[in-house]
């Protein structure tokens, strides 16, 4: 009975659920399968064979990769290094690491475009020591950059997480073993700290996957990403019905890579910190 | 040594990505000319600017009231949640934690849009409905950051508590929530950080005329780069170092290791 009453606490927040999180997504499912009249259609989301959207998706999905990619390549060194710190500085170091995820998400693509504008401070550094200008503002090359620069800190985090949990009994036994450094990199470290990898790889996949703000900032609308799409169809083109319907696209697209890589890791979402 | 060495490089060359735009950033914000290449002379006009500019302004006060407000109500309804769920039958807890993950696993652009798809059917976007979205995507990590340390909790003192007659209620702000406070802090922060760097779900959601710092500067980018916003830069950079280095290395943090 005392039980019962306790769980009655969660009662706001069960209304909260049905009311701000159940049927927003039931409002892009009623939108994305009907027309401006109201009647039901399947051809909104079926829009995303269209060639440009279509393109869109792909071309998002190859940034998002490139993106995801580079980050991991930066990031497992830099936590691996932070790991094997002494303890002292340790703390320090990690936190001067993580100060930037801090700054405001906006400041941060604006510093990169003015840094890579055609007479910015890198070109204006580079003409200086005679070398040709550097023209990738308004290229998918500054979009993917700056998302690097974006994300980084996400991936660094978890990572850098998974190894510190990681017992230094195990990698001693090893070593008394026999095992080289090598192996014990490959049998050891990289398995057990695949749940960092793993929650690092979706908090930069999915954010990358699905941004508009970086690519419209720093594309110059020339770099048409799925979110971009999207959002033009909300703001520009007032086709809810379209938007939705491409959202709800996205929505699948972004579940389906997500259980693929999730597959290996059965905590699933809540060790996303 | 030849390995400690190519450590340091490769710490360095990342500090050295990591901080110099952010540099860049605070220089050119003390620079008198407008230029973004030359040094015109220190200057403190920018900052002048900055806080004499009514849109600047009024977009922090609405990014201050909206991300306190919104992490407040949020640890509320989700420090309450997770003692709810916590009482749960396994089962349902499942579920209601796969419904805690649906704000956080959806891409932004995907809830804002639901969301905003949601309020126009039955109100007007506006400061209220900014507010309810970042509620939404708070309550989340106020929740995941309670419930582990609810589970560490054994209920045996709580009820040898009632035992010994306490009223349910004394029992629980005696033994339950000390054990809980960290945890509720620590949501709480994170909600504030996150609806702090919230643009994508703030940008479908608000209503002509509502600006939290980054739509206002998300639509300033779009004109093009005044120097006023190297000023708020600095100021926000500032902020956070101060903020993240009271967390980390202050009394309270101290306090905390000591009793670990």
């Amino acid at each position: 009975m005392r039980n019962l009453k306790r769980q009655l606490f969660a009662g706001p927040y069960m209304i909260w659920i049905v009311g701000f999180i159940l049927l927003p997504v039931v409002m892009i499912l009623y939108y994305a399968f009907t027309t401006s009249s109201g009647s039901f259609t399947v051809s909104n989301v079926l829009t995303i064979t269209h060639p440009i959207f279509f393109r869109a998706l792909l071309f998002s999905l190859k940034l998002a990769l490139v993106c995801t990619l580079i980050c991991l390549v930066l990031a497992y060194p830099l936590a691996m290094i932070l790991n094997n710190m002494k303890n002292g500085s340790q703390g320090f170091i990690v936190f001067i690491f993580i100060l930037p995820m801090w700054m405001n998400f906006m400041l941060r693509i604006l510093a990169w475009k003015m840094l890579l504008s055609n007479n910015g401070i890198i070109n204006t550094i580079l003409g200086f020591f005679g070398l040709p200008d550097l023209h990738i503002i308004n290229t998918p090359a500054a979009v993917v950059l700056c998302m690097v620069y974006d994300f980084l800190p996400f991936m660094v985090l978890p990572i850098y997480n998974a190894l510190a949990r990681i017992n230094r009994d195990v990698i001693e036994a090893a070593k008394d073993l026999g095992a080289g450094n090598i192996t014990i990199f490959f049998k050891i470290i990289v398995p057990l700290s695949m749940s960092g990898v793993i929650s690092g790889i979706i908090m930069v996949f999915v954010p990358a996957l699905t941004s508009f703000a970086v690519s419209d900032l720093l594309g110059g609308g020339k770099v048409l990403l799925i979110g971009n799409i999207i959002e033009q169809a909300f703001t520009q083109d007032y086709n809810w019905n379209l938007g939705a319907g491409l959202s709800f696209v996205l929505m699948i697209f972004v579940l389906v890579s997500m259980t693929l890589v999730n597959s290996r890791d059965t905590e699933g979402g809540a060790n996303v910190w | 040594m030849v390995k400690k060495s190519a450590e340091r490089i490769y710490l360095t060359l990342i500090f050295l990505f990591l901080y110099l735009p952010i540099a860049v950033l605070i220089v050119l914000s003390f620079n008198n000319s407008k230029s973004r290449v030359y040094w015109g002379g220190f200057t403190l006009k920018w900052y002048q600017k900055m806080i004499t500019s009514p849109t600047i302004m009024k977009a922090f006060g609405t990014t201050i009231i909206i991300s306190l407000a919104s992490a407040l109500i949020a640890t509320l309804l989700g420090t309450l949640a997770a003692l709810g769920i916590n009482a749960m039958k396994k089962r349902n807890q499942t579920i209601m934690l796969g419904a805690t993950n649906i704000p956080m696993l959806n891409a932004d652009i995907v809830t804002g849009i639901s969301m905003m798809l949601l309020f126009v059917r039955f109100t007007r976007l506006g400061m209220g409905t900014v507010l309810i979205a970042h509620i939404t995507f708070n309550i989340p990590y106020v929740i995941l950051n309670v419930l582990p340390k609810l589970r560490q909790t054994s209920k045996y003192t709580y009820e040898a508590a009632l035992d010994l007659g306490a009223t349910p209620l004394y029992a629980f702000f005696k033994i339950t929530w000390p054990q809980l406070r960290p945890g509720v802090l620590s949501g709480f922060l994170m909600a504030m950080t996150m609806s702090l760097d919230d643009f994508s779900i703030t940008y479908f959601t608000k209503g002509a005329g509502i600006n939290t710092l980054s739509t206002m500067i998300y639509t300033n980018m779009r004109k093009g780069i005044n120097p006023e916003m190297y000023a708020l830069s600095t100021i926000l950079f500032m902020a956070a170092l101060i903020l993240l280095l009271l967390m980390n290395f202050g009394p309270s943090a101290k306090r905390e290791k000591a009793s670990k």
